[in-house]
C-alpha cells in the first residue's frame, strides 16, 4: 500500500510539470493583453511601455523558466522566512532571510504577490464552498440510502423529483431567487457576503452564519442533488447481489444487511466520487461566488482571466492541477483500503 | 474664492443643523460598492479607473476639476493664473504653492519634495507608470521653497493644468514610497496597497479585487471632517447586484458604473431607499470608418495602409449611412436617463460641443435619395448598391457587450434598407482593446470596414483627444502600431488647424476652434456620431453631499458626505 502511494505520488511531478507547460503555452498563445482594461485616453507607447515593464518582451520560454523558478524556488524559500519569522512552531530558530532580493511570482493586475492574493481568498471559499459540500454530501448519503432502500416507494419518488429539480436549476437562477425572497422581500439575511468579517464572539458568528446561509444553500442543493444520485444508484447496485439474499436468507434484519453488508460495499464507488469532487471546493463556485459577492478563488480566477493576468491564471491553475491530482492519488489509496481484493499492480 | 467660501459657510450651516454632524467621525460607516473591484490603491500602477477611484479617498492632487469641470485648488493654495503670476507670461511654466500646515496622515509636514519626487517616480526610466502622459510636456519639476515647486515645459502650454491635477495625478509621499523608484515600484506591495496620504480617509487593510477598509483621517485638514468614522469599500459581483445592494436590500451607500438597461435600473429604483444619478463627461459611443482598404487579399501590411477605402470615404455613402440610424431608438435602448443623442465627436464639456449638425430624426427616404442622386444604385438587384462595380458591403465589428450587440442588430437593419449589406463581429474586450501586436482582431488594428466602441479624455481641455486625428497619429505596422487616430482619418486642412490650436491661449478662441475641429471631423466622415454617454451612479437616500463629478473621480468629495437620519 505505501508503496503503492509513494509510486503515484513521485509519478505525479512529471505530469505536473507537463500540465504547468501546457497551460503556460496555452495562456500564452491565447490572444488578450493585460493593457486592455486601462482606459483609453492612455496612448499605445506608454501601453507599450507598461506592457515591457511586465516582461512581455521576453521569450516565452525565458517567460516559463522565470516562473517555474519563482513558484518552486523563491515561493517555498518565502515560506520557510515566514516559518522561521513568526510560526509558533518554528519561531525559536533563529529568523532566515532566504528569499529577500528574489522576485516572487507577482500578480500583474495587483503587483501582489499571487500567493497572498491567493491566500486571502481562501478562507472565504472554504467557507462556503467546502461548507455547502459538507452539507450537501452529509445529506446526499442518508437521502441516497433510504431512496435505495425503498426503492419505487413515496420516498424514493419524492427525492427523485427533488434532486432532478436541483440538477435541473442552475446557481445563476436559485441564487438571485434566494436573494430576492430572503434578503429583499423578507429582509433576513444580508445578499452581499462581507469578507472582513472575523468572528470573534457571538454575534459576529450570528452574523457570519446568516451571511453563509444563501450562498451555502444554493450550492449545497446542486451536491447534494448530484452525490444523492450516485449513492441511491450504488446502493441499488450492492442490494441485488447474491451476498444480499444469502445474508437475508440467513435471517439478518434489515438494519444488519445494510450497515454489515450493503454499506461497505456501497462505499467504495462513494468515496471515489467524493475524493473527486474535493477539487471543486478550491476552484470555488464562480457563478455562486458573483451572485452574492463573496469573491473567493472562483471570482480570483475569472477576473484574472478578464484581464489576462497571466502569473496569477499560470499560479492558480497549477495548483487546481495539484489539487487534482493529489485527490486521485487518495481516493485510489481509499479504494485499495476499503477493497483489499484490488492488489498492488 | 468668493464662491468657494460661501459654499463651504452653507456646508457649515448644513452641518450645525443636523444634531450629529457636527464632528469628525459621528456618522458611523460608509459603505460603497465598486463591483470592478480595485487591484492596487497607487492610481500610478492602476489598470483603470476603479483602482483610481479607491486611491482618491486618500491620495489627493494639487488640484482637481470640479463638478462643473472648473479647476479648483485642493493641495494648492490656490490655482496658479496669469492674473496671479503663477502661470508665466509665456506659457513656459506654472508654480505651484502648497497650502500651509498641510500633513501627512502619519503626521508629518507635506512639502513640495514631495511633490516633485511623485513627478520622479512616474517619469523613472524603468518605471511602469500609467500616467506618464500627464508628465509628457514637462521638462523639469523644482523645488523653489518649502510649500513651492516650478514646473517648466517643453513647449509653451496653453493648459497647463495638467501636471498634478486631477485624481489619477495624486501627490505620493516621498518617506513611503522614496525605495519604490523605477524597476521597484510593483514589489513595494504595503507601499502600493496602503498610501499615506492626506485625504478624508486612511486604509486600514486593503484586499486587492475583493475589498478595502479604512478610517477616517485624525489629521485631515478640516477639523470637522469627514462626517463619517470608518469606510468599507466592497468589489466584485456585477453591475446589477452592486445596484441591487443599493436599491433595493440597502446594504452599501454609494456604487459607480453601474451601467445597466434602462428599464432594470428604473425597476431597482421603485424601492425608494435609494436614487439612481446620471453624469455626462466627454465618453461618446461611435462608429468609427476605416480611412484605408482593409481587404484581406492585401495582406497583412497592406490592410491599414492603402488609402482609401473602396467606398466609404464618398460622403453619399457615410452620410446617408449616418442620416439611416435612428438615435433616440439607440439611447432609449442601451442607455435610457445615462444617454444622450449627439451629432458631435467632441460632445463634452458644453463650451466645445458644436451646434453645426442636427440628426435626431431618422432619414431613411432621405438616405436613399442622397445614394440616388449620387449614382450608387443597386445595378444588379441584388439589393445591395454598388459603388462602381464594388458593392456596399461592410464588416461591422466591435466588442463582446450586451448593449453593443444590440445597437449592432438595429444598424444592420437599418443600413439594409438603404440598401448596404452588414456583416456582424464581436470580439472579446480584452482582445479588441488589447495591443497585442500577433492579434488581428484588435481595435487599431482595424481590419474591419467599421467598427464601434466608446472613448473619452481626462480632464477638461480636449487638446489631446483632438490630436486622435491627426495624420501622424494613424496606427500602421511601420510604427508598430502606436498610434490613436485609428480611423486613420487624414486631412491637411485639419493637421493646419490643430496647430493653431496648440499655439492658442484664450479658452473662448480655443473653444472656437474646438468646434471647427470636431466639425470637421464629423464632415469629411472620420466618424458617426451615436450616444453620449453618461456615468451612472447611485446613491442611498440617506446619504447626503454627494455631487456627482465627472471630470475627475466621484468620490473627489468623499469628505464632504454625511448621513441623513
Amino acid at each position: 500500500m505505501i508503496g503503492f502511494a509513494v509510486r503515484r505520488i513521485v509519478m505525479a511531478f512529471p505530469t505536473l510539470l507537463a500540465i504547468s507547460f501546457v497551460v503556460f503555452m496555452v495562456l500564452h498563445l491565447a490572444p488578450g493583453d493585460p493593457m486592455a482594461q486601462l482606459p483609453m485616453s492612455v496612448p499605445p507607447d506608454v501601453r507599450q511601455r507598461l506592457r515591457d515593464a511586465l516582461g512581455l518582451d521576453q521569450p516565452a520560454l525565458v517567460q516559463y523558466g522565470k516562473w517555474l523558478v519563482q513558484l518552486f524556488w523563491v515561493e517555498p524559500l518565502v515560506v520557510i522566512d515566514g516559518w522561521t519569522q513568526n510560526s509558533a512552531l518554528l519561531g525559536w530558530l533563529p529568523d532566515t532571510h532566504f528569499s529577500d532580493g528574489y522576485q516572487r511570482v507577482i500578480s500583474w493586475q495587483s503587483k501582489a504577490p499571487a500567493m497572498q492574493v491567493i491566500a486571502q481568498r481562501l478562507p472565504q471559499t472554504l467557507h462556503v464552498v467546502g461548507g455547502a459540500y459538507v452539507i450537501g454530501s452529509l445529506l446526499a448519503l442518508p437521502i441516497g440510502f433510504y431512496a435505495a432502500y425503498r426503492q419505487f416507494g413515496l420516498f424514493d419518488r419524492v427525492s427523485t423529483f427533488g434532486t432532478m429539480l436541483g440538477l435541473a436549476l442552475p446557481p445563476f437562477f436559485t441564487g438571485p431567487l434566494m436573494i430576492l425572497i430572503f434578503s429583499i422581500w423578507l429582509g433576513w439575511v444580508p445578499a452581499v457576503y462581507d469578507t472582513t468579517l472575523s468572528v470573534t464572539g457571538w454575534d459576529s458568528l450570528k452574523a457570519q452564519l446568516a451571511q453563509m446561509v444563501l450562498p451555502v444553500l444554493v450550492l449545497s442543493v446542486q451536491t447534494t442533488a448530484q452525490i444523492s444520485r450516485y449513492v441511491r444508484v450504488a446502493v441499488l447496485d450492492q442490494l441485488r447481489l447474491d451476498f444480499v439474499r444469502t445474508a437475508r436468507a440467513k435471517g439478518a434484519g434489515d438494519l444488519r444487511v445494510l450497515t454489515g453488508h450493503v454499506l461497505r460495499n456501497a462505499m467504495i464507488p462513494i468515496v471515489t466520487v467524493l475524493a473527486l469532487g474535493v477539487p471543486s471546493v478550491f476552484g470555488g463556485a464562480i457563478i455562486t461566488e458573483n451572485v452574492f459577492l463573496v469573491n473567493g478563488i472562483g471570482h480570483l480566477l475569472v477576473s484574472a482571466l478578464q484581464a489576462s493576468d497571466l502569473p496569477l491564471v499560470l499560479t492558480l491553475t497549477f495548483l487546481f492541477a495539484v489539487i487534482i491530482v493529489s485527490c486521485n492519488i487518495v481516493a485510489d489509496v481509499l479504494y485499495r483500503m476499503l477493497d483489499p481484493r484490488i492488489a498492488d499492480a | 474664492m468668493g464662491f468657494k467660501s460661501s459654499l463651504a459657510a452653507l456646508s457649515t450651516l448644513m452641518v450645525l443643523s443636523g444634531p450629529a454632524f457636527a464632528e469628525r467621525g459621528a456618522d458611523g460607516e460608509l459603505r460603497i460598492i465598486y463591483w470592478q473591484a480595485p487591484t492596487t490603491l497607487n492610481p500610478y500602477l492602476s489598470s483603470g479607473s476603479k483602482d483610481i477611484e479607491a486611491a482618491a479617498l486618500t491620495l489627493e492632487p494639487l488640484a482637481r476639476y470640479d463638478a462643473d469641470g472648473a479647476v479648483v485648488a485642493w493641495l494648492a493654495d490656490e490655482v496658479p493664473t496669469l492674473e496671479n503670476g503663477g502661470v508665466s507670461d509665456d506659457l513656459m511654466s506654472i508654480t505651484w504653492t502648497l497650502k500651509e500646515g498641510l500633513i501627512w496622515s502619519d503626521g508629518s509636514a507635506v512639502t513640495s519634495e514631495d511633490v516633485k519626487f511623485t513627478y520622479d517616480y512616474c517619469t523613472h526610466p524603468d518605471a511602469g507608470c500609467a500616467h506618464i502622459t500627464k508628465f509628457q510636456s514637462v521638462s523639469t519639476v523644482e523645488v523653489t521653497g518649502p510649500r513651492s515647486v516650478i514646473v517648466t515645459f517643453k513647449t509653451p502650454q496653453p493648459n497647463p493644468y495638467v501636471p498634478f491635477v486631477g485624481g489619477e495625478n495624486a501627490i505620493l509621499q516621498k518617506a513611503q514610497f522614496g525605495a519604490c523608484l523605477g524597476a521597484a515600484a510593483p514589489t513595494c506591495t504595503a507601499e502600493n496597497f496602503g498610501p499615506i496620504g492626506t485625504g478624508p480617509f486612511v486604509v486600514e487593510e486593503f484586499r486587492p479585487g475583493d475589498v478595502m477598509t479604512m478610517v477616517a483621517n485624525d489629521n485631515y485638514r478640516e477639523a470637522d471632517k469627514p462626517a463619517f468614522a470608518t469606510v468599507m469599500f466592497k468589489g466584485g459581483g456585477d453591475a446589477f447586484s452592486a445596484a441591487q445592494a443599493i436599491l433595493k436590500t440597502g446594504e452599501f451607500d454609494y456604487g459607480m458604473n453601474l451601467q445597466l438597461a434602462p428599464d432594470v435600473m428604473a425597476g431597482l429604483a421603485e424601492g425608494g431607499i435609494g436614487k439612481p444619478i446620471a453624469g455626462f463627461g466627454p465618453l461618446l459611443e461611435r462608429i468609427m470608418l476605416n480611412h484605408t482598404n482593409p481587404d484581406p487579399a492585401l495582406g497583412p501590411d497592406e490592410r491599414a495602409v492603402v488609402r482609401p477605402h473602396p467606398f466609404l470615404q464618398e460622403p453619399a455613402v457615410f452620410k446617408a449611412m449616418s442620416m439611416a440610424i435612428d438615435r433616440p431608438a439607440l439611447v432609449a435602448q442601451g442607455y435610457g436617463p445615462s444617454g444622450k443623442v449627439t451629432c458631435n465627436w467632441l460632445a463634452a464639456p458644453p463650451a466645445v460641443d458644436s451646434d453645426t449638425f442636427a440628426c435626431d430624426t431618422q432619414d431613411i427616404a432621405g438616405a436613399n435619395a442622397l445614394l440616388d442622386k449620387a449614382g450608387i444604385v443597386d445595378s444588379d438587384g441584388d439589393g445591395i448598391r454598388e459603388k462602381a462595380g464594388t458593392p456596399l458591403r461592410i464588416l461591422f465589428q466591435t466588442s463582446n457587450s450586451a448593449v453593443r450587440q444590440d445597437f449592432q442588430a438595429l444598424i444592420k437593419s437599418w443600413w439594409r434598407e438603404i440598401g448596404i449589406e452588414t456583416e456582424l463581429r464581436d470580439i472579446p474586450a480584452s482582445v479588441y482593446f488589447g495591443s497585442d501586436l500577433s492579434s488581428p482582431d484588435s481595435m487599431v488594428k482595424f481590419y474591419a470596414d467599421v467598427e464601434m466602441y466608446a472613448s473619452d479624455f481626462s480632464g477638461t481641455d480636449p487638446q489631446s483627444y483632438l490630436a486622435r486625428a491627426l495624420c501622424d497619429k494613424a496606427p500602421t505596422p511601420d510604427n508598430q502600431w502606436q498610434g490613436e487616430n485609428v480611423s486613420r482619418f487624414c486631412m491637411p486642412e485639419y493637421d493646419a488647424l490643430f496647430e493653431t490650436l496648440t499655439q492658442t491661449a484664450d479658452p473662448a478662441k480655443r473653444a472656437q476652434i474646438a468646434k471647427k475641429l470636431n466639425d470637421m471631423a464629423v464632415e469629411n466622415g472620420m466618424l458617426i456620431p451615436l450616444v453620449h454617454r453618461g456615468r451612472q451612479s447611485a446613491h442611498a437616500l440617506s446619504l447626503g453631499g454627494v455631487n456627482l463629478n465627472v471630470w475627475d473621480t466621484e468620490l473627489w468629495n468623499a469628505a464632504d458626505w454625511y448621513r441623513i437620519d
